[in-house]
């Protein structure tokens, strides 16, 4: 779950790390009012859930209120990567030296949280990681002590920070660490940490991604949460019990378990397809839960067959047979489905379907062949 | 005894649930020596004739326990899993999904100064065929043989036993090391265990997209690989920067890639199998049956 950089900054700044003097607006007027209060000059910055939003314009500075009431006026209502922006955030200007990168995040391959800093910041981190991976320091605390003064300290020197900063970075990595284990994040990321011509540190922006398996504990965070448009059918999904992601293909997929589903899509692909999402439906799944899952495969308009791909374990042969027949029964499909089951129950299950209107295979290969094929016959009349 | 489990495996049950109460079942059936369970305020009790205890130390001091399989839910299982590790059990297998990642960086944090091994969270267990199985895998796509199988998925892990099996090709032992992106036993981690395992001839290595494990498991088998290995990557047609039912399988960035772990197992003289289906025909032939 990500969190918008205005309420990341919050967090921050209930940690102890400065950050500039900032007000929510959501019309040209209360930004025009906000950037009053603050002093000019202003960011006026657009609060929406992708990364990027300075390329696409939805970061203007302001020299006078009315300049931040014209821009906040051209940003709100923009649509950023498909993203209708319908907040500002207005901050106080900072008045920058140099630009550091301060980021926490998971470093998979050791097992550990990974501190990076570096002098190099403002950028595309990701693209400094690959083109000179020598310009971040990284350092793995132990996730049991939290970053150790010493591990801030030797952190500072491998990146170099100027000596006049040294203290303030140590010490905002150390806070910034803090936020990373109360939030339960996955990342907190300054990027750019401003060094301003005064010699103080500021947070230039914030990002905060809070781990989804953490929301029980996260009451307050977890209000925060916000579905776009495009993340609709995936919630819908995850309330339901299962996982779904779209994609653009045209065959849709079911199965059971992320891993069987993603060799799912793969089949389609080798047999010449493309997959219209992922949908898992999870361990033990039962009758409703398959019928949900056709439902939702079936709203995207772009789906002309479904491949459902079931290994049974848990999960049962015959009552994915009966979920499958209860809809198809109910709502006879617009499109072909194939079926291919396997496992507990696999023989019963495919009894059920033995007179049902829909294609039964016996193999992964051999259906999502099907599937392709009978997603590119003309549809019928 | 391969490797992890086998005959002599005493197992506990951290967490006697609807699920865990089934899934406890099911091993006995198979074999497996189910000798206790944990449940506070249960000890004394029994469940479905499993002797309960009040704590896992408790458990482990009364029946020689030496492995435990944990359905504690997401909220507990941190402490589940410390507590199990506090009881020095050697083998402690997480099923349980969802684990917050904080909680999981914690646990493998005191694993790297203690004595357990610790398998999953969020994956279907382990297998020794005709041995023991400490796990939630339907036991019929098993048999006994000689191919070791690391897989960190859970259904995709059935459906490749179930065609090694009708091939002919028995399994030493199975280890799904779990789809989140931090797990006890990474899959560099059991292919290691493989690779060292007299009884093992062959290893079956089945990854996902997201994450570095698979590049290291090639770079282990390249320098120090005893006997043939077939991989298989799943994901492979994903696109970047979308989540995959398992935390752990998200490409972000260069990481992570189909791309970079083929290339990887290639470059280890591993062949990659385009589909499951074809992962029994590259054992045989790596084996020259």
């Amino acid at each position: 779950m990500k969190l918008h950089e205005y309420q990341a900054k919050q967090i921050l700044a209930h940690a102890g790390i400065p950050i500039p003097d900032g007000r929510l607006a959501t019309s040209a007027q209360e930004a025009e009012a906000a950037a009053k209060a603050i002093g000019a000059p202003v960011a006026v910055k657009a609060q929406v859930h992708v990364g990027g939003r300075g390329k696409a314009g939805g970061i203007k500075v302001a020299k006078t209120p009315a300049e931040a009431k014209t821009a906040a006026g051209a940003i709100l209502g923009m649509d950023i990567k498909g993203l209708r922006v319908e907040k500002v955030y207005v901050e106080r200007a900072a008045d920058v030296a140099s630009e550091l990168y301060l980021g926490i995040t998971l470093d998979r391959d050791r097992g550990r949280p990974v501190v990076m800093l570096s002098t190099v910041g403002g950028m595309d981190i990701e693209e400094v990681a690959t083109s000179r991976p020598e310009a971040i320091a990284r350092g793995w605390p132990s996730p049991l002590l939290g970053l150790l003064p010493f591990e801030a300290r030797a952190l500072v020197f491998a990146a170099g920070v100027a000596p006049a900063q040294r203290e303030a970075v140590a010490d905002i990595a150390r806070r910034l660490y803090r936020v990373y284990g109360e939030t339960d994040a996955t990342l907190v990321e300054i990027n750019p940490l401003f060094v301003q011509k005064d010699g103080s540190v500021l947070a230039g922006d914030a990002k905060l991604d809070v781990d989804d398996n953490a929301l029980f504990r996260q009451a307050e965070l977890a209000k925060l949460k916000e579905v776009s448009p495009d993340e609709e059918s995936e919630e819908k999904a995850r309330a339901l019990g299962f996982s779904f992601g779209q994609l653009d293909g045209e065959v849709g997929v079911i199965g059971n378990g992320a891993g069987l589903v993603m060799a799912t899509l793969d089949a389609v692909r080798n047999a010449g397809g493309h997959a219209a999402n992922f949908l898992d439906v999870g361990g033990g799944a039962k009758e409703a839960v398959v019928k949900a899952a056709l439902e939702i495969v079936l709203s995207n308009p772009r789906v002309r067959s479904v491949m459902i791909n079931i290994f049974g374990g848990i999960t049962r042969g015959d009552e994915v047979a009966k979920g499958i027949l209860d809809v198809i029964q109910a709502h006879p499909p617009r499109v072909p489905l194939v079926v291919r089951l396997s496992g507990t129950e696999a023989e019963a299950g495919r009894k059920l379907l033995e007179k049902a209107p829909l294609e039964s295979r016996a193999t992964m290969d051999e259906a999502a062949a099907e599937a392709v094929r009978l997603a590119k016959e003309p549809a019928k009349a | 005894m391969s490797v992890l489990l086998g005959k002599g495996t005493r197992v506990i049950v951290q967490g006697l649930g609807r699920e865990g109460r089934f899934h406890a079942e099911r091993m006995k059936e198979y074999g497996t020596k189910v000798v206790g369970g944990t449940k506070p305020g249960a000890g004394g009790t029994s469940i479905d004739g499993i002797p309960m205890f009040d704590t896992v130390a408790q458990a482990v001091d009364e029946t020689g326990a030496n492995a435990s399989i944990v359905f504690v839910p997401a909220p507990a299982a941190m402490d589940a899993l410390l507590e199990a590790i506090d009881a020095q059990i050697d083998l402690v297998i997480a099923i349980t999904e969802g684990i917050p990642i904080a909680d999981m960086l914690k646990v493998a944090a005191v694993l790297e100064t203690a004595a357990t091994t610790l398998v999953g969270p969020n994956g279907p267990g382990a297998i020794t065929p005709g041995q023991s199985k400490i796990g939630i895998m339907p036991a019929e796509n098993f048999s006994p043989g000689g191919v070791g199988f690391v897989s960190r998925s859970g259904t995709l892990t059935y459906e490749i036993a179930d065609l090694l099996t009708r091939a002919g090709l028995g399994q030493s032992t199975c280890i799904g090391v779990g789809g989140d992106p931090v797990v006890g036993l990474p899959t560099p981690d059991a292919v290691r265990l493989l690779n060292e395992d007299p009884e093992t001839e062959a290893i079956v290595i089945v990854g996902e997209i997201g994450g570095a494990a698979e590049e290291r498991a090639a770079e282990y088998m390249r320098a120090e690989g005893k006997k043939p290995a077939v991989a298989f990557i799943a994901g492979r047609s994903a696109p970047p920067g979308k989540r995959m039912g398992h935390a752990g399988a998200i490409v972000s960035g260069n990481q992570g890639t189909a791309e970079s772990k083929v290339r990887a197992f290639e470059e280890a003289g591993i062949p990659v199998a385009n589909a499951p289906s074809e992962i029994p025909g590259l054992v045989k032939k790596a084996l020259r049956r």
